[in-house]
């Protein structure tokens, strides 16, 4: 398939594979931040690959596994009301809130339904005037623009029965809290390749400078991982910290302008609780007043609502890099994809999910061992 | 990464799958996969107490009583809720006829007979319902089966969905010939009859309204007359599975737990149309979980390989077969691929649901 067989040609990555171990002299700890990276990692046994004193370690950029217990308890809440169609990307019904799922919420008769875009979601409260469209709008900054168009649009056509559940987060913040924790042990970023093709990557720049770290722009297919990381490794092995971005055939210094200003139209910047990391200041976007109509907090005014976690989960040090999904004890046994105890182990993206769909946690001479019961 | 037999073969015999934590019926439940294994193994085999279910077979193979020799009587069901009831490449009749015909072929039965029986809903227009019976009347000429019985029931509008069909089908087994998904024995070669993944995403094109430019069509097809050729050609296959929902990831672990041994699978080896990988790749889902309607998977000793594709390839449905891998003694039970770029993975079944109402 043209422009995506390039970037998984074996040849090429048996040489960038080389590479890498020809310039790595001494241990180093990378973080890949976003989901879909991870993913690509495990899919095409990307590590399996690099040499054994090279760690990549999972970042926080999975939307699903960062939403809160109180914003899903939330969502729950609001998708048990009649007239009510909560629309939403799939992965997020299977999320176990303190209440159980979306979808099994669907299975006791709420309309609960997947749409591939919020735009559909928009078109379905045109259809169903009777109906009040609640749209679950989460994601990093890549989804923000096709959200806040969602909103924009029901504005222009009047829709007075749609509105969206915001639970927008942000990179830049959560990449900064990481270096800033107790324990951390990222050296180097591979950068959020979607999230700069929106937003650019000027906002990377000052914590490239003052956390000394190396960030990487990198890409989703195999060839781009491995580039990223071999720039990455090149400049730890230098003492360099620089920002690079190797990505530049969808990445543009000052990402998407219309995008940008779409996003800044319909969204503000706001204080976000991330589910296993806590509240990290100025990480999320909310909708401003001026579009207050569309705003679902507002609507349906749920009261605030407190949720446990489960104990066993350690998807927190797991979305900070400290931890990997096959560490936990409940990883395969408690904690599956059926039975996910939190969001790590349900989104496609979920460092956990990955792991178990590409049976990491049978692969592993120690995980195979976690696996057994113990006597 | 290296694992020994000896943890595996623990980690299976004595880790369960998780008690599922659900009181009732989801979507996933009709996936095929991982959910609808755990509700065939905890739910159903128990309440049924029989052997021959118990062996997971597509297809009952039975002996009369007092017959010692000679065939024996393949039989199997199956329901159709597909939805829409007409798509690209097919429709619900035609995927009945063929869905049941090809869950008798692949246990290397001849089809003889089918029944069918009809949920209709009130309002469904009776043109529809005359296409359909058109379509199935055509689909079985072509397979050669004769549908001998047959019932009709309606229910109120709102409370079906135009239609769903329940057949069921006899075939003969001949003499000699014994497929198991309990077969499989290390170094015997996997073969595939051609693409994957061509129905999954034929129906989710027209439901979901995803343009791909080009009009996708479904594979459904009937797999009873190559099954026969390749069965002429080759007496020792030892088992053909035909991977529909769960896709060919469900019917490769499902052989590999069945007959305790592992599986290598060759990324590169397994063939997919542009439109299909497009497709996954916009929707992040694996072709390997996507399911099919005319394809085989075949397990046969590695001196036969050559021979029984050379006949898979020189037959209309099998022109883009190919040899996808091979049965190993390490990692029993489970699925490995070697993927593109030279890493591994583990091939594991869909979690939950993809897309309901596939067939």
């Amino acid at each position: 398939m043209k422009f995506l067989d390039e970037y998984r040609d074996a040849e090429s990555a048996r040489k960038l594979g080389s590479a890498i171990a020809r310039v790595t002299t001494r241990r180093w700890t990378i973080m890949e931040v976003c989901g879909g990276q991870t993913h690509a990692i495990v899919k095409y046994g990307i590590d399996r690959l690099l040499p054994d004193n090279l760690e990549l370690v999972h970042g926080p950029g999975c939307p699903v596994c960062v939403t809160s217990l109180e914003m899903l308890d939330r969502a729950h809440a609001i998708a048990s009301q009649p007239q009510v169609i909560f629309c939403s990307f799939g992965d997020m019904l299977r999320v176990p809130g303190s209440r159980g799922d979306l979808l099994q919420l669907k299975s006791q008769g709420s309309d609960v339904r997947v749409v591939y875009s919020p735009l559909d979601a928009v078109n379905l409260a045109a259809a169903n005037p009777g109906q009040r469209v609640v749209f679950f709008a989460i994601g990093f900054e890549t989804t923000a623009p096709a959200n806040a168009m969602a909103v924009w649009l029901a504005k222009r056509r009047g829709l007075s029965n749609f509105s969206v559940l915001v639970s927008h987060v942000l990179v830049p913040p959560a990449m900064t809290a990481i270096l800033q924790a107790t324990g951390n042990r990222v050296q180097a970023f591979l950068g959020p390749g979607h999230v700069c093709t929106v937003m650019g990557y000027t906002e990377y720049e000052p914590i490239v400078r003052d956390f000394h770290v190396p960030i990487v722009i990198t890409g989703f297919e195999p060839l781009d991982m491995l580039e990223g990381v071999l720039r990455a490794v090149k400049q730890l092995e230098d003492g360099r910290a620089e920002l690079e971005n190797p990505y530049s055939r969808v990445v543009r210094r000052e990402g998407n302008p219309h995008a940008r200003r779409l996003v800044d139209e319909v969204f503000q910047v706001c204080d976000r609780k991330w589910r296993g990391i806590g509240l990290i200041p100025r990480s999320g976007y909310k909708i401003r007043a001026s579009y207050g109509a569309f705003d679902a907090e507002q609507i349906f005014a749920v009261d605030a609502l407190e949720a446990q976690e489960s104990s066993l989960c350690i998807s927190g040090a797991i979305l900070q890099g400290q931890k990997k999904p096959h560490e936990c004890p409940a990883f395969g046994r408690q904690c599956t994809p059926q039975t996910p105890l939190g969001a790590t182990m349900v989104s496609a993206e979920g460092a956990c999910a990955a792991y178990h769909a590409h049976g990491r946690h049978l692969y592993d001479d120690r995980t195979a061992e976690c696996t057994v019961p113990q006597a | 990464m290296t694992m020994s037999a000896e943890n595996l073969a623990a980690t299976f015999a004595s880790c369960p799958v998780p008690q599922a934590r659900f009181d009732r019926i989801l979507l996933g439940h009709g996936s095929g996969g991982q959910l609808t294994a755990d509700l065939v193994r905890r739910l159903f085999l128990p309440a049924f107490d029989s052997d021959v279910l118990s062996a997971l077979e597509d297809q009952a193979t039975l002996r009369l009583q007092g017959s010692a020799g000679g065939p024996r009587i393949a039989f199997t069901t199956d329901s159709f809720v597909v939805k829409p009831i007409f798509f690209p490449g097919g429709d619900i009749g035609k995927l009945a006829v063929h869905g049941t015909v090809n869950d008798l072929a692949v246990g290397g039965a001849r089809p003889m007979f089918l029944s069918a029986a009809f949920i209709l809903e009130e309002g469904l227009p009776l043109t529809d319902l005359q296409r359909i019976a058109a379509s199935m009347r055509q689909a079985c000429a072509d397979d050669g089966v004769a549908l001998v019985t047959a019932d009709t029931k309606v229910v109120d509008r709102g409370k079906g969905d135009q239609l769903f069909i329940t057949t069921a089908g006899i075939g003969l087994v001949p003499d000699g010939v014994a497929l198991s998904i309990s077969a499989a024995r290390p170094g015997d070669r996997i073969l595939l009859s051609g693409t994957i993944g061509d129905h999954g995403i034929a129906i989710m094109s027209v439901r979901e309204g995803i343009d791909f430019e080009t009009v996708l069509e479904s594979d459904c097809a009937s797999l009873a007359n190559l099954t026969r050729v390749m069965l002429e050609v080759c007496s020792s296959i030892r088992c053909m599975r035909d991977p529909t929902r769960g896709g060919v990831a469900s019917a490769l672990n499902e052989l590999a737990l069945a007959s305790k041994v592992g599986v290598k699978l060759d990324e590169a080896a397994i063939p997919v149309r542009l439109e299909v990988r497009g497709a996954c790749e916009l929707l992040g889902i694996d072709p390997l979980h996507v399911a099919n309607e005319g394809k085989l998977i075949a397990v046969v000793p590695p001196a036969e390989a050559d021979r029984l594709l050379q006949a898979m390839r020189s037959h209309p449905l099998g022109c883009n077969a190919s040899v996808i891998g091979e049965v190993v003694a390490d990692h029993a039970g489970m699925v490995v691929m070697r993927s593109v770029v030279g890493g591994e993975r583990v091939v594991t079944m869909p979690a939950g649901e993809q897309l309901p109402r596939i067939c």
